[in-house]
């Protein structure tokens, strides 16, 4: 591995973005489906839109195919504004959904369909898509219908007739949704393995956020036609933005209270009557004397049968119920407030002797930095 | 109990299939062997079990291919089938060109509006099909509606002679097996996803070079399976060619109706029955083949 300078264009002012969407607005009559939506994507990025069913991840995406036209604002794709312009005059694929390679075609004909219809040489169609079947591995599989691949090679031939045409952009709709979970996994290695491979800037629309996470260098989190937080998957999840990120990505324990303390890095969050503040890292939003919410992740709550005085903030509780999960165990403890509080610990060895079990009264503690408080 | 009924429930469809369809072709094919005859039933030889062996070979003795000469001695019969052939095959392909862009209109339909477009094209069949024949001849004839109508809007001066023509031949023929066209080739459009033309757009294809890559070979099952079933049907066809069409209009149907009734000569009707049965193996032969294909 060489370690040249991090990829990281959205933070480098000077850098042009190959998609600019901005004031972006879908009505469909009354109903908005995007709203405002304002946003970048770099050239070599992967880029994921990440949301619940219905909230304006698709259409954004048929917006930048082609397939929808935009109610208002302003699409360019490399400089060039996109509105009344068609799919086939856009350089930019998209990997459907539903795979939709042509049934009555062979895989051959599949890769060659696009390339038969640009202004490439006939003597160079045999070459790129040799070259195709090559980037994804079914040169044996040229000569077969569609209906007589598995899942995972419908897959593989999709992508590889979406980037036959070296689009500037690929446009992926769901693209693993409907394989299985192990070969999902391994699929979006391949992914971003092709990606990085051709170069090519690459949007994928999933509602599965453990998949964005893998593969993508930014996600932007959607709600209901907007943009929640756009940013890495590092920081969506250790420094989301709202409660609705924090819960969407991961799992997370949620405390709502008031911003009792607010000095720059640090806050802290009254939670009720006669308890100790809660201390954590300042997030967005959060005001002083406000209402405010701390999150979490249930990997950074410590869980003990003593208590642990070295701690600031530390909670007792009784273990309600445990989750074994093989590499991990959930426990989810019940405090005396009567919130719901779930701890992780790895199982870092087999058939621990930890003593701890269902009833048991146990000690959360977790550090001053493990969680966040944010504007609620 | 399971190894005796099995045998019976495999059994049964054969044993229709013998009953209903090898007995009757076995009996005419015999007929089409016969001698006519004054008599009743009007052919010779009959087969007579009580005189035993000899009556069995002296029957099959007077069995000849007699009939099938005489069929290609006149040249009324190959004009007939010639000429039955043409024009079962013009009106299938108008049929198609008909049928096509109604299919295709109804699969590209709202979804909630498609049962009831189904349903408009499936009601003629509640009505007789001999009255909505006769119904075409009062719009049909030079007083009809149609003559009416054009005379009506200045469009001609004399009315157009249509009826007792070959053209009114084709009209009810596309008429009549429009829905046979039309419901094999919607089948094949509505369960096409819509997805394949939106990748054959984002590769490159305009819409109508995206209706020709894509569309066209993908309703090919149904527009093959539509020709067939317009096309076997109109081959021996009898009705509308004897109601709409004129003393020129030749087709085996009519020929063989003839035979049958006006020269009451059984065994050459049968023999042009028979005939017929053969041209039609073909293309059932071939669309059975294409079913096989598309399945």
């Amino acid at each position: 591995m060489s370690h040249t300078e991090v990829f990281a264009p959205w933070d480098d002012p000077e850098a042009t973005p190959l998609i600019s969407c901005q004031d972006v607005t879908k009505r469909y009559g009354e109903f908005t489906a995007i709203e405002r939506l304002t946003l970048d994507i770099f050239p070599r990025e992967f880029f994921a839109l990440l949301g619940p069913s219905g909230c304006g991840k698709t259409t954004l995406m048929r917006m930048l195919g082609g397939f929808e036209d935009v109610s208002g604002g302003r699409i360019t794709i490399d400089g060039q504004d996109m509105a009344g312009i068609p799919p086939n005059k856009r350089a930019v694929n998209m990997m459907f959904q539903s795979y939709a390679l042509f049934p009555h075609l062979t895989v051959w004909d599949n890769l060659a369909f696009g390339l038969k219809r640009s202004d490439m040489a006939k003597d160079q169609i045999g070459d790129r898509v040799e070259a195709m079947l090559k980037l994804v591995q079914l040169q044996k599989f040229a000569k077969r219908k569609p209906h007589q691949l598995s899942g995972g090679q419908k897959q593989r031939v999709a992508l590889a007739r979406a980037l036959a045409k070296g689009p500037k952009l690929l446009l992926l709709d769901e693209p693993l949704g409907a394989l299985d979970k192990k070969l999902r996994q391994q699929t979006q290695f391949e992914l971003m393995d092709i990606q990085e491979k051709t170069g090519t800037t690459f949007v994928i629309v999933t509602h599965d956020q453990e998949e964005a996470m893998t593969v993508a260098s930014r996600i932007a989190v959607m709600d209901e036609g907007r943009i929640v937080q756009v940013d890495t998957p590092g920081r969506i999840y250790e420094a989301p933005n709202s409660v609705y990120v924090a819960d969407f990505i991961g799992d997370v324990n949620v405390i709502r209270g008031r911003v009792s303390a607010l000095n720059g890095e640090s806050a802290e969050l009254n939670w009720g009557e006669g308890k100790r503040p809660i201390r954590a890292t300042a997030g967005a939003g959060a005001v002083h004397d406000a209402s405010g919410a701390f999150v979490i992740r249930p990997e950074k709550v410590t869980i003990a049968t003593e208590e642990p005085t070295d701690r600031h903030n530390r909670v007792k509780g009784v273990v309600e119920d445990i989750a074994y999960l093989g590499n991990l165990s959930t426990f989810h403890v019940r405090l005396e407030s009567g919130d719901l509080i779930s701890a992780q610990l790895a199982n870092s060895r087999r058939f621990a002797n930890r003593g701890i079990t269902w009833e048991d009264p146990v000690w959360l503690s977790w550090s001053d930095t493990a969680g966040l408080v944010l504007g609620d | 109990m399971r190894l005796s009924s099995r045998p019976v429930l495999i059994g049964l469809p054969y044993l229709w299939l013998l009953l209903l369809f090898l007995v009757p072709f076995g009996i005419v094919l015999k007929i089409s062997l016969s001698d006519v005859a004054i008599a009743i039933p009007p052919y010779v030889p009959v087969l007579d079990p009580s005189e035993g062996w000899a009556g069995i070979t002296g029957f099959l003795s007077q069995l000849d291919f007699e009939n099938y000469v005489w069929l290609t001695q006149d040249d009324l019969y190959w004009k007939a089938y010639l000429s039955s052939v043409r024009i079962a095959a013009i009106s299938t392909a108008l049929t198609l060109l008909v049928g096509f862009p109604l299919a295709y209109a109804m699969a590209r339909a709202p979804e909630q509006w498609r049962p009831s477009l189904l349903m408009l094209v499936i009601l003629p069949f509640w009505t007789s099909f001999l009255i909505r024949v006769y119904a075409w001849i009062g719009i049909l004839s030079n007083e009809g509606f149609l003559n009416q109508a054009l005379m009506g809007i200045g469009l001609i001066d004399a009315p157009l002679t249509i009826l007792n023509t070959n053209a009114a031949v084709y009209i009810g023929i596309v008429y009549t097996y429009l829905p046979f066209m039309v419901l094999p080739i919607y089948a094949t459009l509505e369960k096409m996803d819509g997805s394949l033309l939106e990748a054959a757009e984002d590769l490159g294809c305009t819409r109508l070079q995206a209706f020709w890559a894509v569309t066209v070979p993908l309703s090919r099952p149904g527009v093959i399976a539509g020709c067939f079933l317009v096309f076997i049907p109109a081959l021996g066809e009898f009705v509308i060619p004897s109601l709409l069409g004129g003393s020129d209009t030749l087709m085996i149907g009519k020929v063989l109706w003839e035979e049958f009734f006006s020269n009451r000569d059984w065994p050459v009707a049968s023999a042009v029955a028979i005939v017929l049965l053969l041209i039609l193996v073909v293309p059932i032969v071939l669309f059975q083949r294409n079913q096989e294909r598309s399945a």
